[in-house]
This record gives C-alpha cells, sequence and structure tokens, in this order.
C-alpha cells in the first residue's frame, strides 16, 4: 500500500453527499442539477477506486490483504468488536472498481432513460444511496459491517424497484423482494450470532482462520440439542450462505428476481444484474476458506448454484418480455459464479481454480450484462413496451446499440475472444477439475442454452421485420445519453476477459496461506473446444428458428398452442403460485389466523371472564345489601342461631 | 447547580401548569405558547444534562449513590416517620430515558395543536403526565418512585376518556384498571422489600447493600416483575395496549408507547432484578417463555389487523418483548441492548404515532384498505411513516438495528436451553415485521389514489419538525451507537455486578 489511503474515503463519501445533497435539497428543485451532480460524484468516486486499484496492483502489495481504515461501530466485549472499515485485497478492489464504474455509466445513462420522470431527483438519490451501500458491503471487513450494508443495499432495491409506486405491480413487486431477501437475511443474522459467539469474532479475518480442531471437544446448546462447536460453525456457516443464497436468488428464493423487473431498467441494470445480486456470490468468496473447512457446506453451495444455473436457463428458453429473459439469465449466470465456488474441494483438499474463475465471472459478468439491460432499455424506451411479440426489425433503426448487442451476447455466450468466453471456460474448467462431473454436464448444456436464449432474444429484437407500427413507422432513433455508456461497456465486454485474465490468474487466490491443502491440477485443453462448440450449435439453431429465411416468428412467439411441458416452463414452473398459495393459506390464513385467535378470542375472552366475574361478585354482594330491615334481622337471627349450632358440631 | 437544574427537570411542567390557571381557555393560542415553550425549556435542559453527564464520563460522584454511578445526587428527608426520603439523582441510562420523555413531551405538545375539546385541560393533563414520568426515572426512593408511578396511569385515564377517539372509555377503563392491578402488585412487594430489607430504608442504593431473603425472593420477585411488566405489555398483561392506543388521542398513545411502556421496563431492571438478582436468576428464563407471545406472535397479530393504531401496537408490543429478551439475558450486552430498544423504541413509537396522527387528521380514518397511493399528497408524511417503518424492521443505521443486534447477541450468550430456543425464533421472527410494515405502507402509501383524497395536504412547518427531530434521533443512536453504549455500560456495570455477585441461589434453605 503505497499510495495514501485518504483517497479512498472518496469512493464512499461520494456517492453518500450524493444521496444526502440530492434526496435533501437538489432532487426537488432541479431534476438536471441533480442528475449533473450525481454523475460528476460517481465519476469521482469511480476516479478514486481506480487509482487506488492501480495503486494496489502496482506497489507489489497485491495480493496481500490490508485493512485500508477501521472504525469502532459497536464494541460488545474486550475484542470483540464490530467494526466498519475498508479491507483491501483483490477481490475487494475488483469490486470496488465495478461498482463505481457501472454505477458511473448507470447515471449516465439515466438522464436519458428517466428524462421528464415526474421525480427524477428522488432517481438519483435512491441510486446514490445504493451504490454507497453496495461499496460499504464490499469493502466490509467482517460480518457485522457486512450485514448492516446488506440491509441498505436491500432497502435500496426495495425502493428502486418500488419507485413507481403508483403501479400496483412495481408496489408488490419491491415487497416481495424485500420480504424474500428478508427471510434469507434472517437466517444470515442468526448465522452471525451463532458464529461470532463460537469464534468470538466477526472479523474475515480471523473467521477464516479458524479451524474446527480447536472447537471439537466443547459442546454448544442450540436449544433443540447439544453439539459441539464444530458443528455449530458449520450450521453457522450454512445460516450465512442461506443470506447469500436469498440476496443471490438462487433457487427457489429466486421469484422475486424475475418480478423485480418491475423497476425502471438503469436500476435492473445495476442492482439487479451487475452488482446487488453477487453480493451472495461475493459473501461465499469473501469467507471461502471458511466455507472450505465447514463440512460439506461446499457441496451445498455447488448443488444450489448448478440447479438454478440450469433451471433459469430452461426458464428464459421461452419468455417474451425481454428483461425478464435477462433476469432469467442473470440467474443461471449467477448460478455459473456460485457453483464455481463449490466445486473447489476434493475429499479434505482444497484448490483455487473455482475461486478464480468465480471472481473472474463476476467481473465480466458485470460488464456485459449490464451492458444488455442498458440496451434492453433502450429498446424499451423507443418501443415502449418489453415485449418481444413488438420488437423485429431495430438492427436498421439502432446501428450502434446493434452492434454492442452483438459483443454482449457473444461474451455471454462464451464465444472467444469475448469476455465470457473466459470465465465460463474456467468455471466449466473447475466442475470438472473437482470431479463433480454431473455438475460439469450440466454447465456445459447450460453454456449451449445460454447462448439459445441469447440469440433468440437477439435475433427477435433485431432481425426479421418490424412487428410494431411505430418500428415501421421509423419513430425510433438512438438517444445520445442512452447510446454512450452502451457504447463504452461494449469495450470491458469485448476486452476485459482478454486483458483481465493474467490479472486474475497472479492475485486472485483465496488467502492462499489459510486454505489446508493446495492441489496442482492438471489443465484440460479440450473442454474450451467443447464448450464453444456446444454454443455455436446452438447459435445456429437459434439462427434456423428465429432468423434464417425460412423462419416461423408467429409460431416462435405463439405461446397458446403448446404443449403442457413448454407452458409449464413458460409459466416458470408456477413457482409466483406456489409462493402466493403459501403465504396466503399458511402464513396470513393460517399463523397469523391463530395467532389473531388466539388474541381476540382466548386473551380477550380471559379477560372478559375476570370482568365479568367481579361484576357478578358485586351483584351477588349487592343483593345482601338490599334495604329491607326484616332480611338484615333475619339474616341475623338465622346468623347466631348457625353459630351457636355449629359450635355444638362434632368437628 | 446542574443538580439544582436537574431538580427542575419535574417541576417546570407542574409549574406550567398553574402558570396556565389564570389564562382563559379560550386563550388557545397563549395555552399553545406558553407549553410549547416550557417543552421546547426541559428538552433544552435535559438535553444540556445529558451533555453534562457525557462530559464528565466515570469521574467519581457522589459517596451515597453508590453502589450506582449517579450525577445529581439529592436526598432530602420527606415523611421522617416512615423513612421516606426526597432522593433523586441520573446515570447514563436514567439520563436517556429522560432524554427520551422530554423529545416526546416536545412532539406531544406540537402535534396536539389541533385537539378537539377543552385545550387548556389537555395541555395541563399531558404536562402532569410529563411531570410523572420524569419523576419515575429521576427517583431512587421506592416510595418517590411508586407515587410518581402511579399519577401517570390516572392522567392516562382521564386523557384518553376526554378526548380520545371510538371506544374511548372502554379503552380508558381498560388500560386504567389494568395498569393498576399492576401497582398493586408492585406496592404489595415494596412493603416486602422494605421490610424485609431491615435497613429502614426506601433507597434503592440502601437496599441494594443487602441480600433479600431467599423465600421472600422467591415469591416477590414474580409479583413485582409481572407488576412492572403490565405497564411493559407483557404476555399475559398486554391486552391494554392495542385497545388504549387506539382510542387514545395522538399525543397520548405517542406518550403510553414512547415512555410510559418504558417505565415498566426501566422498573423491572431498575428495582425488580437490581434489588432480588437472586431470584431473578431464577424466574427469568420462565419469562422469556412468555416472550414467544410478544416476540414470535405479535407481528403475526399486527399481520391481521387492520387499523393503524392496531398494527403499531402490536408492533411496540413486539418490540417491547425484546427488552425483556435482552434483560433475561442477564449479560451485559443483553441489558445494554434492552436499555438501547427502551430509548430507541421510545423514539421510534413517537414517530409511528405521530405520523398515525397527522395522517388520520387528514384521512378521517385509519383503516389501511381505504387508503392507497396517499404518498403523492404527503410526501413528507409519507416518508415519515415509512422511515418509522423501516427502523422499526430494524434497518441498520437507525437506532432499533442497534439495539436489536445487542439484544440478540446478548440472549445468544446466556445458555440456558429456553432462552436459545426463543432467541433464535425472535432472530427469525425479524422477517414478519418486515411483512406487516411493508404491507401497511404498501397499502396506505402506494398503488392507486382513491379520488376523495386529492385534495390532501403535506404536513405543515410544525409537523415537520416534529418528524425531522424523531427522525433525527433515531439516526443519531443508529450512525453513532458508540458514545451512547458507553454511558448505558457504566450504568449497566452496577447492575450486573449486583447480579453475577448473586450467589447460586439455593431455593428453600
Amino acid at each position: 500500500m503505497t499510495n495514501d489511503v485518504s483517497i479512498s474515503y472518496l469512493i464512499f463519501l461520494m456517492p453518500l453527499l450524493t444521496f444526502v445533497v440530492n434526496g435533501l435539497f437538489l432532487g426537488k428543485r432541479s431534476a438536471k442539477g441533480a442528475a449533473t451532480f450525481a454523475i460528476l460524484c460517481n465519476g469521482v468516486a469511480f476516479a478514486a477506486a481506480l487509482f487506488l486499484a492501480v495503486g494496489y496492483f502496482t506497489s507489489g502489495f497485491a495480493p496481500q490483504k490490508a485493512v485500508a481504515f477501521e472504525m469502532p461501530f459497536l464494541k460488545f466485549a474486550e475484542g470483540f468488536v464490530a467494526n466498519i472499515g475498508l479491507l483491501v485485497d483483490p477481490l475487494s478492489i475488483m469490486m470496488l472498481v465495478v461498482v463505481t464504474f457501472i454505477a458511473f455509466m448507470v447515471n449516465i445513462y439515466s438522464v436519458g432513460y428517466m428524462r421528464g420522470d415526474r421525480a427524477e431527483g428522488r432517481f438519483f438519490a435512491l441510486l446514490s444511496l445504493f451504490s454507497f451501500s453496495m461499496l460499504g458491503l464490499v469493502a466490509a471487513t467482517n460480518l457485522f459491517q457486512m450485514f448492516i450494508f446488506w440491509e441498505l443495499v436491500g432497502v435500496s432495491s426495495y425502493l428502486l424497484i418500488g419507485f413507481w409506486y403508483h403501479k400496483p405491480s412495481a408496489v408488490s413487486a419491491s415487497k416481495q423482494a424485500f420480504i424474500l431477501t428478508r427471510f434469507a437475511d434472517s437466517f444470515f443474522l442468526l448465522g452471525i450470532v451463532l458464529v461470532s459467539y463460537v469464534a468470538q469474532s466477526f472479523d474475515f479475518f480471523n473467521l477464516n482462520g479458524l479451524t474446527l480442531g480447536a472447537f471439537a471437544d466443547q459442546t454448544i446448546n442450540l436449544g433443540v440439542m447439544e453439539v459441539s462447536k464444530a458443528t455449530a460453525l458449520t450450521i453457522g456457516a450454512v445460516l450465512i450462505f442461506t443470506g447469500g443464497w436469498g440476496k443471490s436468488a438462487m433457487f427457489p428464493m429466486h421469484i422475486w428476481l424475475p418480478n423485480a423487473m418491475e423497476g425502471p431498467t438503469p436500476v435492473s441494470s445495476i442492482i439487479h444484474s451487475a452488482t446487488m445480486v453477487v453480493a451472495g456470490v461475493y459473501l461465499v468468496a469473501r469467507l471461502f476458506p471458511f466455507f472450505a473447512i465447514c463440512g460439506n457446506t461446499l457441496t451445498l453451495i455447488m448443488w444450489v448454484g448448478a440447479f438454478t444455473m440450469v433451471f433459469a436457463a430452461v426458464i428464459a428458453c421461452t419468455q417474451k418480455d425481454i428483461k425478464r429473459i435477462l433476469a432469467y439469465s442473470t440467474l443461471s449466470q449467477l448460478g455459473y459464479m456460485m457453483f464455481a465456488l463449490g466445486t473447489c474441494k476434493i475429499g479434505d483438499a482444497v484448490f483455487t481454480t473455482g475461486w478464480t474463475a468465480s471472481t473472474f465471472h463476476i467481473f465480466t459478468h458485470a460488464f456485459f450484462k449490464c451492458s444488455l439491460f442498458l440496451i434492453a432499455g433502450s429498446l424499451i424506451h423507443q418501443v415502449h413496451t418489453n415485449d418481444l411479440d413488438a420488437m423485429g426489425g431495430l438492427r436498421k433503426k439502432m446501428p450502434i446499440t446493434y452492434v454492442c448487442a452483438l459483443i454482449s451476447v457473444l461474451a455471454i455466450s462464451g464465444i472467444p475472444p469475448f469476455s465470457g468466453f473466459f470465465s465460463k471456460d474456467e468455471i466449466i474448467l473447475s466442475a470438472f477439475q473437482g470431479h463433480h462431473y454431473a455438475v460439469f454436464g450440466l454447465a456445459v448444456l447450460t453454456s449451449g442454452l445460454t447462448t439459445f436464449y441469447m440469440f433468440r432474444l437477439f435475433f427477435l429484437a433485431f432481425h426479421g421485420k418490424p412487428r410494431s407500427e411505430s418500428v415501421a413507422a421509423g419513430h425510433v432513433h438512438e438517444d445520445f445519453a442512452m447510446t454512450l455508456p452502451i457504447a463504452i461497456l461494449a469495450v470491458p465486454a469485448l476486452l476485459s476477459g482478454l486483458l483481465a485474465g493474467g490479472l486474475f490468474e497472479h492475485y486472485f487466490v483465496p488467502g492462499k496461506l489459510m486454505v489446508p491443502q493446495l492441489l496442482q491440477l492438471q489443465e484440460a485443453h479440450w473442454i474450451p473446444y467443447v464448450a464453444v462448440g456446444v454454443a455455436v450449435v446452438s447459435l445456429l439453431i437459434a439462427w434456423v428458428l428465429y432468423a434464417s429465411p425460412k423462419a416461423n416468428i408467429n409460431r416462435a412467439l405463439d405461446d397458446v398452442n403448446r404443449s403442457s411441458i413448454y407452458k409449464t416452463i413458460y409459466h416458470k414452473f408456477y413457482f409466483d403460485e406456489m409462493y402466493y398459495c403459501v403465504v396466503r393459506q399458511f402464513v396470513i390464513g393460517g399463523i397469523a389466523k391463530v395467532a389473531r385467535f388466539i388474541q381476540d378470542y382466548i386473551v380477550e375472552g380471559i379477560v372478559a371472564f375476570v370482568v365479568w366475574f367481579f361484576h357478578a361478585l358485586g351483584r351477588l354482594v349487592r343483593t345482601a345489601q338490599s334495604g329491607h330491615l326484616t332480611f338484615y334481622l333475619g339474616t341475623l337471627i338465622v346468623g347466631v342461631i348457625l353459630w351457636r349450632f355449629i359450635g355444638h358440631l362434632p368437628f | 447547580m446542574e443538580t439544582l437544574l436537574f431538580n427542575l427537570i419535574w417541576l417546570i411542567p407542574l409549574l406550567t401548569v398553574i402558570v396556565c390557571i389564570p389564562v382563559p381557555k379560550t386563550n388557545t393560542k397563549l395555552l399553545k405558547g406558553i407549553h410549547t415553550f416550557s417543552g421546547s425549556l426541559v428538552l433544552a435542559l435535559v438535553g444540556y444534562l445529558t451533555y453534562f453527564v457525557y462530559a464528565q464520563g466515570s469521574a467519581a460522584v457522589h459517596e451515597s449513590a453508590a453502589p450506582l454511578l449517579l450525577r445529581f445526587f439529592t436526598d432530602i428527608p420527606w415523611l421522617q416517620a416512615f423513612n421516606v426520603h426526597y432522593i433523586v439523582g441520573a446515570d447514563g441510562l436514567n439520563m436517556f430515558l429522560l432524554l427520551l420523555t422530554a423529545v416526546i413531551v416536545w412532539a406531544g405538545i406540537l402535534v396536539s395543536y389541533n385537539i378537539k375539546g377543552n385545550q387548556k385541560v389537555f395541555f395541563a393533563l399531558i404536562q402532569m403526565l410529563a411531570t410523572s414520568v420524569y419523576g419515575v426515572f429521576m427517583s431512587m426512593d421506592l416510595v418517590l418512585f411508586f407515587v410518581f408511578y402511579e399519577m401517570e396511569a390516572l392522567c392516562m385515564y382521564l386523557m384518553i376518556a376526554g378526548y380520545g377517539s371510538g371506544n374511548k372509555d372502554y379503552g380508558g377503563k381498560k388500560l386504567t384498571l389494568t395498569l393498576a392491578f399492576g401497582s398493586s402488585m408492585i406496592l404489595a412487594t415494596l412493603f416486602g422489600i422494605y421490610f424485609e430489607g431491615g435497613v429502614n430504608s426506601w433507597s434503592i442504593m440502601e437496599l441494594s447493600k443487602v441480600t433479600l431473603p431467599m423465600e421472600f425472593q422467591m415469591w416477590a420477585f414474580p409479583l413485582m416483575f409481572m407488576g412492572f411488566a403490565v405497564s411493559s405489555s407483557l404476555f399475559p398483561f398486554h391486552f391494554w395496549s392495542p385497545d388504549g392506543h387506539a382510542s387514545a388521542p395522538t399525543a397520548v398513545s405517542m406518550l403510553a408507547a414512547g415512555v410510559m411502556m418504558k417505565m415498566g421496563a426501566y422498573g423491572c431492571l431498575r428495582v425488580a432484578m437490581f434489588l432480588m438478582p437472586e431470584a431473578a436468576k431464577i424466574w427469568l428464563p420462565y419469562v422469556v417463555l412468555l416472550l414467544i407471545f410478544n416476540v414470535v406472535l405479535g407481528p403475526f397479530i399486527a399481520l391481521r389487523h387492520k387499523d393503524l393504531k392496531y398494527i403499531t401496537a402490536y408492533s411496540s408490543i413486539s418490540h417491547l418483548g425484546l427488552i425483556f429478551l435482552g434483560l433475561a439475558a442477564l449479560t451485559p450486552v443483553g441489558l445494554r441492548g434492552a436499555s438501547l430498544q427502551m430509548i430507541s423504541h421510545g423514539f421510534l413509537t413517537g414517530l409511528f404515532f405521530a405520523t398515525i396522527g397527522m395522517i388520520y387528521e387528514r384521512t378521517h380514518t385509519r383503516d389501511i384498505t381505504q387508503m392507497g397511493g396517499i404518498m403523492r399528497k404527503i410526501p413528507f408524511l409519507g416518508v415519515g411513516f415509512v422511515i418509522a417503518g423501516f427502523a422499526g424492521l430494524g434497518l441498520p443505521g437507525f437506532s432499533g438495528f442497534v439495539a436489536e443486534s445487542n439484544i440478540f447477541i446478548g440472549a445468544f450468550q446466556q445458555g440456558d436451553t429456553i432462552t436459545r430456543i426463543v432467541t433464535i425464533l425472535a432472530i427469525l421472527s425479524i422477517t414478519t415485521t418486515a411483512v406487516y410494515i411493508l404491507q401497511t405502507a404498501n397499502r396506505m402509501l402506494h398503488g392507486n389514489m382513491p379520488a376523495k383524497y386529492e385534495s390532501l395536504t403535506d404536513g405543515c412547518f410544525r409537523e415537520k419538525l416534529v418528524i425531522v427531530v424523531l427522525v433525527a434521533c433515531l439516526l443519531l443512536i443508529g450512525v453513532f451507537p458508540g458514545w451512547i453504549s458507553d454511558l448505558l455500560d457504566q450504568s449497566i456495570a452496577p447492575i450486573f455486578a449486583k447480579i453475577s455477585q448473586a450467589a447460586a441461589p439455593v431455593v428453600g434453605g
């Protein structure tokens, strides 16, 4: 760390400043001013992040970890403190650069996209709140800080999905996103409490340096059972992963992400594809050595990731809403990243190909997926619908967008030399090296599916004849503010794999010394050929179906006269309905109803009974005081007789 | 000097009432002016004194205040024949509770400008209520404490029955009688403590130096704890609070939920647990069982309600349950979390009820199904409500998160099986809290707006000021929890020391 860390404060303060200034003062007065200010501040933050990155990687200090600054937030006991700070290592630096860059681009893009919206100022304020929270998350030095910013990104996501709060669909999507991630977060919080209790620390350094041996012979009471502290740590690891499970929208907590597409497209682009949803992967990557020692946690992570990858890719092949196709594609790509992390273990031995591949894929995916979303936003802005039904033939009208889209689509398909090829190839390789052949097969298959659905989207949107009147009539143009960031993003989408690959191979290893055992694994040089081959075949299938002269577009877009399997997939396997049913019937209609019943009938019933009892008692006593002299006298006489009589009873 | 000022805290509201007696009740402008001034004055005073306590740090205190770290210690004989003294003083915990009270009273006066009915009496009652609450948080003599504690239920009844809405007679009676029932339990044990203590003193400090006989503690502790818990709406004595809040005017809801319900929890900590730590160790795990209702079922009940005030009341019930979880943890972190939650929840629920009151003034309904989309018309109040909601669901950056994380981590340090299970359930129920809060906010503020709300107007300066101040308090604790935690730690240390020194309890010996 040769350069001054004080510049790293700028990275965090700039978005925060934007949020405060735009949210409180500028936003309501001048939308233009708010936008300019936001772009300026985010630009400065990006420059600062880049400066930090260059300084770090050229100083010779990399890939060591350091804490640039740290201040205590809450002290629980001596040596058991929750800090807020900035952790500097290759992973966090990479994320800082990615987040600030994407935020910068999306802010520029939003000038065009949100032009004329009633609440433009609020939009820029919230966007900056999100970047601030996300930066705090990636900079976290400990679990507590991560949880703080984890919740803050969740709430910014909520506020931005529901940005158009007069739209009921947006409102319910935002609610769903927040509650589902919150549900996962409750387990995350429990995991943090449990792990920090056992390890007496929140710190990533300490957690990653743990060995289970020290805890094997102590026990801890988990309420339902007594387990050893080593087991408790493993349970804690799974609970912590659950947080990432929800945030990265892994199956079966995936439904919120496609629904979150109700938000403005710049939001989908930055939050729901490039940065926030990666937080779950980032969490696992950050705590990787810890997860690696905790039993079979990594295997769980691998299967969750792998299943989501295939599941989402299958759904993406049938959707018609372009944002939803991209959302399912994001899910599928997140599945790639997640399972790559899980493949890194053979027996007790840990290797790092998957870790490197996963972080590499976070990096490349951010660019091409952000770009794809921005392109989708451009299309929607021109065509005024998300539906592929109304697109087609946009190639001629939007040439720059078309070229950029081609680059990004090729990148996500894993065609060399585009960026996605390098990272995806590494991921597939890691599955092979970890002897997870089933997952390896699924990954290759999904690679084909990815190419298929991306080119389906691409061909149906840009090629063929225009299917809507506005496109046919030529009311379509390219907006400068929106096309500029798309064009800029095409550069890293094209080149980042080629140029940054070396960087990742050299520096991106998860705490090398702390991993129990390192394996030297053989490269399998035939894998890229297989993967690219599958991709090319899928591309051709997509071309035949959707772009060749013989393609029947009407048939391709038909979702009514279809087989039941197709319909099931088209309806996303009815997961939305299942969730709805569970929440309605079981939670609100079941537990909550019972709780209210207990309150309204049992508790209040007892209260009413007590009140009635005292009233009745009062009535009873009152009858004694009736005011009739004869009654008093009679009672007196009877009483005296009884008293005398009782005195003579034998007992 | 500061000691003199400290004693003025409870006197100023009382003096204000006296000053207002000659003012004709038709001159509401002057009345409001006087009361607002008095509220602000006390707020400034308490603010200054809090700063003073903070600046003093852990400097030595008056020796007769030992073992507590009390500032502004005053001891004047009052009823010599019964050894009753006027003893007041404050440590960090008391000081923050006083500050909370001052803020809520100030806000309560400001939001009541449009109250219907005899305003002169209403404001006088608010000031009386303020006096009693200040008194409770200041007094270190059990009789004095109880006198102030009793005063509050009476004022509360008069305000609800006189100025409330809906089923106000029922709500007011239910609240007052239940609280009186709790007080009777407390009174019985107070006498017991005095006679069993055998030091001829009602002073909390003197009594804390003796160990009360175990047979006495075993029945007195649960009685006293539950007596206090009645006003903190611990299950099964929570039933007064939803009906009470629902029928109370805004300011009274704010004071009841924000401040008065903390008096019970404060009493549990300061009197019951501090004086009878041995029994506390035995009984508290069973108290935790009751929390399943408060913390786990409370949010679910809120989910089924449609009236804003009922929702908030059940939200308060669940948040107050967390205070008891922190207390029952019997660890320094848990006790600190409980104290933080008392303070944090005061501001939070004050903000909740304040915004609800303001919205109700405009929409004339509290039924969330009747509303919708009004965020567009009243953005400031809407944002205030949403902030209260987020603070309530424990969003980092607001005080609720700080308090809850302390409680959870503290409660998890308690290895007892029941506490563990309830802690785990409590952590998992943060989701339910989110569900009802978002559902309420979405139904009320978002979506389609009925045409009848076209003419709604956003808050005026006075209302905005209240919201801004309360939000600022939530943020201040949430973003910089360090200094407040340090002060609370100092005040909790003697209580925790007493608990940890408590001999291994022997029952019946």
